[in-house]
């Protein structure tokens, strides 16, 4: 097994990252890895940035991943794609991206430009890392894209030894219902 | 795990992948624990949404969120006094709010026993300060054990009431943020249930129990013998563990969640020193430390925020002649922050500069715009500040207090320019208003942050006759810390119970200047606030919403699949690109497009429609049929 792999996950408050890091420690540890991480509880309003570090493997043990040193960036919005990939994507690591746009607010009062997909092309560049763009065409439900990165990232092999499989009992631990089958479709091999 | 609180009463051992402060909840069903106590506050809340998840029925502790970390603290006392093992959780910066109380617990014969659990902050992730809380368990001659991880959380929390308990005293388990909200797997103990003896057994006899002067001294001296006997105390000391790398010329002293970033930044290391991780780090475990000292060269002191332990540890060297240089804090930055793994690289970096080859990996500099907390689309408090800044002249002093509202000294309001703590506002306000003729001074308060700590400012407002506008934010709930309760809201943690008005209170104050609003109706407000800080003496404009946050979901949950999301679109053929929306109202909702053009984000949206008040060309207009 490898002895350490480092995900951070970005998005804003509201877009359920809290789901995705809770389904893919979870997967991880369905998959035989040690897992653990982190949410940055940001406080309870919505559309701060908010973050969450998975930390995949015996040698990880702080909850934290440090800057520089993701094998893996997932980022649910562009800005915070930028933001994250630039500091935390390691050389040769990959960011994958959920093509959304929440503007912060500088870019809405003015004072700063928006992102753009190019930003995130710069970041990975910067980084000679790998990029994977994905967005929401297709999706019965926007609030969905979090489940939708989970199986993009297991699809494409992007966490060593992760399946759809994984994901999917991962989910079934945590959710019920119509919600787990409208979930689980997005996650079928 | 999809029903965490079945999960946290099964009777067997199990391991479940859980936060620091869920297996904490944990610990106390194991422990015994029969009543526990607190006030919400970031990082601590999880550990009552894991206590809320347990059946009513089966949950083996009574649970309350007090007023305030000064009552929560004394009701857990008062239980533990009649004999009941008792808990009480708050914040760092609740402890200040507990002191007066906290302080005098070390001097009582305690019965049941009484843990504090403590949520340190450092980083400030959600705090208006990093206080070090070691700093009051040495002036307060109270013990603290503090855990690395999830794991440690909940081994120590048992050790803690074990040592409460025997020992009839009180005990910190010393958390911090990321130890709170650090997710790993955890083993669990079995549990058994054991039946609950109510008895009242509190005894007068006991002890003396109300200490004034010459009282105070027996009482200090037990506190203080207890304290230096558990430094030894084999129980306590088995918090306390040695990695040996086999390293005579280097070793590490560390406690906390720093030993695992230390571990992280130890692995690119040329050399590995031994590590002393202290489980204990008050009292200080001497003979662990003085055996440490003397059997290495070197010692590197790594404890996040104050030198605490450096202080006490150079003290001891010195008493005991080792010669053994010890290396502190190189340098304020030292002091400030969370010792994250880059920090503690860093920091191990500066202590011994051949450790390492390479220079750790960095960030690159930031270029996307920053992204801060702020008010939720449809907020109240959005219509109120926009309201109540028409009302105010530029020169005008405005005071925010502790709450979601905080966030309004942010552009594009720049509302509520000076806060101090809990409740402060008024006082402050007041202060402000002294010898001021010119510039009017108006603060705000949320209400649970007005039953918490703003009651004893707003008498003295009255009593002593300030010039000043409070503007009560009244939205129902403890929306910044995620929902609770509050004895505004007609419900405590158990359930149903009595409604305090805010009116009520203000009025039984003595406060006669009392204007009510709703926050939505902005020309409304505004026209209040002119009235009122016309007016000489202390007055008060309640402006109430409901948190459209909990609203919103309440909603969905109760509708379920008839709930329909609501927005408001721009009409592009009125709209005059005058910005009013996106730049002085500001809801996040709002995005602009190059061309100047506005649109509304569907995904936060919640068509409220708070915001059509404020176009000039009434261009916001309702979005027909919901969303697509
Ligand atoms: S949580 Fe509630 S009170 Fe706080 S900003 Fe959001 S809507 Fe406003
Ligand atoms: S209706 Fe939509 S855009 Fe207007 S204030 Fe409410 S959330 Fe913001």
């Amino acid at each position: 097994m490898i002895g350490k792999f480092d995900i951070y996950i970005a998005g804003v408050g509201g877009q359920g990252i809290g789901l995705l890091s809770e389904a893919l420690i979870r997967a991880v540890d369905c998959a035989g890895m040690i897992a653990k991480g982190c949410d940055t509880h940001g406080l309870a309003q919505r559309g701060g940035s908010v973050s969450s570090h998975v930390r995949v493997g015996a040698d990880a043990r702080s909850p934290l991943v440090s800057e520089g040193s993701a094998d893996l960036v997932i980022a649910l919005e562009r800005h915070e794609a930028v933001s994250a990939g630039r500091k935390y994507l390691k050389e040769g690591g990959t960011l994958l991206w959920f093509d959304a746009s929440w503007q912060p607010l500088d870019v809405r009062l003015g004072k700063a430009r928006a992102a753009a997909e190019s930003d995130v092309d710069e970041v990975v560049a910067l980084r000679k890392g790998t990029v994977v763009r994905v967005d929401g065409d297709g999706l019965p439900d926007p609030r969905m894209q979090n489940v939708a990165m989970l199986a993009a990232v297991c699809r494409r092999g992007l966490v060593p030894g992760l399946s759809l499989a994984h994901a999917r009992s991962a989910l079934s631990d945590l959710m019920a219902g119509s919600a787990l089958e409208a979930n689980l479709a997005l996650l079928a091999d | 795990m999809k029903d965490l609180g079945s999960t946290l009463l099964r009777e067997e051992a199990f391991e479940e992948i859980v936060i620091g402060n869920t297996a904490v909840a944990r610990a106390m069903v194991e422990a015994g624990v029969r009543s526990a106590t607190s006030y919400p506050g970031s990082p601590t809340p999880e550990i009552a949404e894991a206590l809320a998840a347990m059946d009513a029925d089966r949950r083996p502790l009574r649970f309350e969120f007090s007023t305030n970390e000064k009552v929560a603290t004394e009701v857990a006392f008062g239980s533990a006094l009649n004999g009941h093992l008792s808990v009480v959780f708050f914040k760092s910066v609740g402890l200040n709010v507990a002191a007066d109380s906290f302080v005098q617990l070390s001097l009582m014969d305690i019965p049941g026993g009484l843990v504090v659990v403590l949520g340190d902050d450092p980083g400030a992730n959600s705090s208006q300060n990093e206080q070090d809380n070691r700093h009051y368990a040495r002036m307060a001659y109270v013990p603290v054990l503090e855990p690395a991880g999830a794991q440690e959380a909940y081994d120590f929390f048992k050790l803690a009431a074990r040592i409460a308990r025997e020992r009839h005293t009180v005990v910190i388990l010393r958390l911090t943020t990321h130890v709170c909200h650090a997710k790993e797997k955890v083993r669990f103990a079995a549990w058994k249930p054991e039946p609950f003896d109510p008895t009242a057994r509190f005894d007068p006899e006991l002890q003396n129990y109300v200490p004034i002067a010459a009282s105070v001294f027996p009482l200090k001296r037990r506190a203080l013998e207890r304290l230096a006997d558990l430094a030894s105390d084999p129980l306590a000391l088995s918090a306390d563990r040695v990695d040996d790398a086999g390293n005579r010329k280097r070793g590490v002293i560390v406690a906390g969640n720093a030993y695992l970033s230390l571990l992280d930044a130890l692995a690119e290391a040329r050399e590995k020193p031994d590590v002393l991780k202290l489980g204990l780090v008050h009292p200080l475990p001497a003979a662990h430390v003085r055996e440490f000292l003397a059997a290495h060269e070197e010692v590197k002191i790594l404890e996040e925020l104050d030198p605490v332990l450096e202080t006490e540890i150079k003290a001891l060297a010195y008493d005991a002649g080792l010669r053994t240089r010890i290396i502190g804090k190189l340098g304020v930055d030292e002091l400030m922050g969370e010792h994250v793994p880059s920090a503690v690289l860093r920091i191990m970096a500066a202590a011994w500069p051949d450790l390492y080859d390479a220079p750790p990996p960095e960030a690159l500099p930031a270029v996307a715009a920053p992204r801060p907390a702020q008010l939720c689309p449809g907020c109240g408090h959005r219509s109120a500040f926009y309201a109540v800044k028409k009302a105010l002249k530029d020169e005008d002093i405005t005071v925010a207090d502790i709450g979601c509202h905080t966030l309004g000294h942010l552009p594009p309001y720049r509302m509520g320019r000076v806060l101090l703590s809990m409740g402060h506002s008024t006082a402050t306000a007041s202060g402000l208003a002294l010898f001021n003729k010119e510039r009017r001074v108006a603060c705000f308060i949320g209400d649970s942050t007005l039953f918490h700590a703003g009651l004893p400012g707003i008498a003295n407002a009255v009593y002593n006759q300030h010039d000043v506008l409070l503007i009560v934010m009244e939205n129902g709930t403890t929306a910044m810390t995620g929902h609770q309760d509050h004895p505004g809201t007609g419900r405590n943690w158990n359930g149903d119970t009595t409604k305090l008005s805010v009116r009520a209170a203000l009025e039984g104050l003595g406060v006669a200047n009392i204007r009510e609003v709703d926050a939505y109706q902005q020309a409304k407000l505004t026209g209040m606030v002119r009235e009122a800080l016309a007016e000489p003496g202390f007055k008060v404009v309640i402006a109430r919403h409901p948190c459209m946050l909990k609203f919103t979901r309440d909603q969905r949950r109760k509708l379920k699949a008839a709930w329909k999301p609501k927005h408001v679109r721009i009409d592009q053929d009125a709209c005059t690109k005058a910005h009013e929306c996106v730049e002085r109202f500001g809801c996040p909702s709002f995005q602009i497009h190059d061309g100047r053009a506005v649109t509304v984000n569907e995904d936060l949206c919640i068509g409220d429609g708070s915001c059509r008040q404020t176009c000039p060309s009434g261009a916001i207009v309702e979005k027909l049929g919901g969303a697509e």
